[in-house]
């Protein structure tokens, strides 16, 4: 993974998007929250529109906020723990995001920072001119007690639109969903224990060397 | 390396397999001089468990002397150490409030959505299990790698021989818990079901913790034997009403605390019984539960129930009724190993317990097949089987 701490954070957030299996297209979140009586996350809400889908998750992490707000912010980091990021490459203002795809292909994405909030709140949205367009956001709170951080993480997309997403969508075959939760609890882990936990009983039965593998 | 591998029911066959290495710094490789089989390990050979892959090595009872260790690892060449069967990372919330069986982070995250989706939680992750529980090499073999090494293994003194500290790794520690989890009072009767090797252990802590009467629930003779010698009164179900004579037994109030030390494959010809193994086998999951019925039916109202037995699925019939309208008190989980590994290894060391009177059986790893088959179908007299990786050929036994 190339050095990218002059990168800044657009790209991170976005990768993640991505890595989520990315193929977003981005409803604001904002539009999403509207409605509802009960003090649940919206995006517990059993919806019946069908037109976008918003995942969201939250994670306990024994860690301050201040330490997994650092982290995140320098995404330098963000590929130990998110599988499908490749590179990371500045255009400007914007971060172009490179995604791993089967078969040695790639898709990019470009973004930039919407929302900054020192150690509580950093949202992304990506570009015109982007393969993909996402949003989302990622929340730290403080959890009860010596309990840590509550880290949150919502993803707001379309069902994969045109050919294109589809395509990528059959290539990735993993839905969004699942890619966003085990990217964050491989966060968790990461922090909490120093390393991303495996059973593999030989380095080259990781996951990691597995999908270098495949491109190579 | 030698190492006994799943290959589907009833079939377990010791193959030559790649040797583990360090893959991550916390790790260390131990080189096993001693391993267990277990009646969890039964419910593998029998099928019972989903998410176990041909191929897999089995075995979450071991120890051995560490001959590698990663560069964050606290343990050092050489060293004998017990390692708990259940993995923990002793960071996560669940680890830092003693709760090791319920790590959040030994689990890889991409095998963690079976169990999230079985059981609204993912678990955390065990040796030699099944890929629900991470899928790590077990420790049926020569060689392990063992992830979170400054945190689970217990490092053990010279002294102290193999067989008296193995159940270190997790029967001792499930037997105690299982009574812990009773919350045996001075003057309690407390009823056991099971005499196997979990069942023997929690009747053994059961009595050190000061009950007044411990009834062992079971029907192998020589398993009921055991019981007897630690100091139980026992049951042999296929000949006595159960329910009757633990009423006669505890004065006709009923006993005040009951352990199932049986799990999900008990014996029986209750018609449900009959039923959820025709479920098991056509894999419909329903656990065969009848021990445990008949423990919620015998405790007393207000008492408490201990679930030590493994249990994967879902069971039918169960008496839901019984355990609201008494007020009964439940209490289960595998095995926080790695909170009881230190005042357990000083009660075996100042000889409170007797850990190695129901090892009936040692055997070079190269019989494993062969001790699964038996402690199997010969459960009276094959009460716990050692399996020593270093140990010749012709069994010395
Ligand atoms: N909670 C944990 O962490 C943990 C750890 C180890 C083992 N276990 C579980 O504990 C259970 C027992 O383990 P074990 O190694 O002693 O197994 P085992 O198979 O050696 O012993 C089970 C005993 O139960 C007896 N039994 C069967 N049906 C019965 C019935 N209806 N009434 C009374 N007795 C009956 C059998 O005759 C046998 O002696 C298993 O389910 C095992 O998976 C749990
Ligand atoms: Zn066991
Ligand atoms: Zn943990």
């Amino acid at each position: 993974m190339t050095n990218d701490k002059q990168l800044g954070l657009a790209g991170t957030v976005a990768g993640l998007g991505l890595a989520i299996g990315g193929l977003a297209f981005g409803a604001f979140l904002s539009q999403r929250r509207k409605g509802g009586d009960d003090d649940a996350p919206f995006y517990t809400r059993k919806s019946t529109d069908s037109d976008n889908a918003v995942l969201g998750r939250t994670v306990t992490i024994r860690k301050p906020r201040a330490e997994l707000y650092a982290f995140w912010r320098d995404f330098g980091n963000l590929p130990k723990f998110m599988e499908n990021v490749e590179t990371i490459r500045n255009e400007g203002d914007h971060r172009v995001w490179v995604i791993k795809a089967p078969a040695g292909q790639t898709v990019e994405i470009k973004t930039e920072v919407c929302e900054d909030v020192e150690g509580k709140r950093i949202a992304w949205r990506s570009v015109e001119g982007s393969d993909i367009e996402t949003s989302g956001s990622v929340e730290f709170a403080d959890a009860p007690g010596d309990r840590g951080t509550r880290v949150s993480l919502v993803m707001s997309y379309d069902p994969p639109a045109g050919n294109l997403g589809r395509a990528i969508a059959k290539l990735f075959q993993r839905e969004p969903e699942v890619q966003a939760r085990h990217d964050l609890k491989r966060f968790k882990g990461l922090m909490e224990t120093g390393e991303i936990a495996t059973s593999a009983h030989r380095k080259e039965n990781t996951r990691a060397a597995k999908q270098q593998e495949k491109e190579t | 390396m030698r190492a006994l591998t799943w290959h589907g029911t009833h079939d377990v066959r010791v193959d030559t397999v790649d040797d583990p290495e360090i893959i991550n710094s916390r790790d260390a490789i131990i080189e096993v001089t001693s391993t267990a089989i277990c009646g969890s390990d039964l419910h593998l050979y029998d099928g019972v468990i989903p998410g176990v892959l041909p191929g897999d090595v089995l075995g979450h009872e071991f120890m051995g002397r560490v001959v590698e260790t990663g560069s964050d690892s606290t343990l050092e060449k050489g060293q004998r150490v017990v390692v708990p069967f259940t993995i923990s990372c002793g960071g996560c919330f669940h680890c830092q409030i003693q709760q090791f069986s319920a790590c959040e982070n030994s689990n890889p995250a991409e095998k963690q959505d079976m169990s999230a989706k079985l059981y609204g939680h993912s678990m955390a992750a065990l040796f030699g299990y099944s890929h629900m529980t991470g899928g790590y090499s077990g420790g049926q073999a020569e060689y392990v790698r063992v992830p979170y090494s400054d945190v689970g293994p217990i490092v053990i003194p010279d002294h102290l021989d193999d067989d008296k500290v193995l159940f270190l790794s997790d029967i001792l520690p499930t037997g105690w818990m299982a009574a812990e989890n009773a919350e045996i009072q001075p003057d309690d009767t407390v009823a056991v079901w099971g005499c196997g090797p979990v069942g023997l252990f929690a009747i053994q802590s059961a009595i050190v913790m000061g009950a007044s009467k411990v009834i062992a629930i079971d029907h192998y003779p020589n398993r009921l034997a055991l019981a007897k010698q630690l100091g139980a009164e026992v049951i042999d179900f296929r000949k006595t009403n159960v329910r009757e004579a633990l009423m006669e037994m505890s004065g006709g109030i009923g006993v005040d605390a009951v352990i199932d030390a049986v799990g999900m494959e008990s014996h029986g010809f209750a018609i449900d019984n009959i039923v959820d193994v025709v479920k098991q086998k056509v894999g419909m999951g329903a656990d065969r539960a009848s021990a445990l019925k008949q423990a919620i039916l015998a405790v007393r109202p207000g008492g408490r129930v201990s679930i030590p037995g493994v249990y994967g699925g879902i069971t039918d019939k169960f008496p839901l009724g019984a355990l609201m309208e008494k007020g009964l008190q439940i209490r289960s989980g595998q095995t926080h190993v790695q909170r009881y590994t230190k005042d357990l290894l000083e009660k075996i060391e100042d000889g409170t317990l007797d850990t190695t009177f129901l090892i009936s059986h040692r055997l070079p790893l190269e019989d494993a097949a062969c001790g699964y088959e038996c402690f199997r179908t010969e459960q009276d007299s094959w009460t716990k089987v050692v399996l020593k990786p270093g140990m010749d050929m012709p069994a010395a036994n």
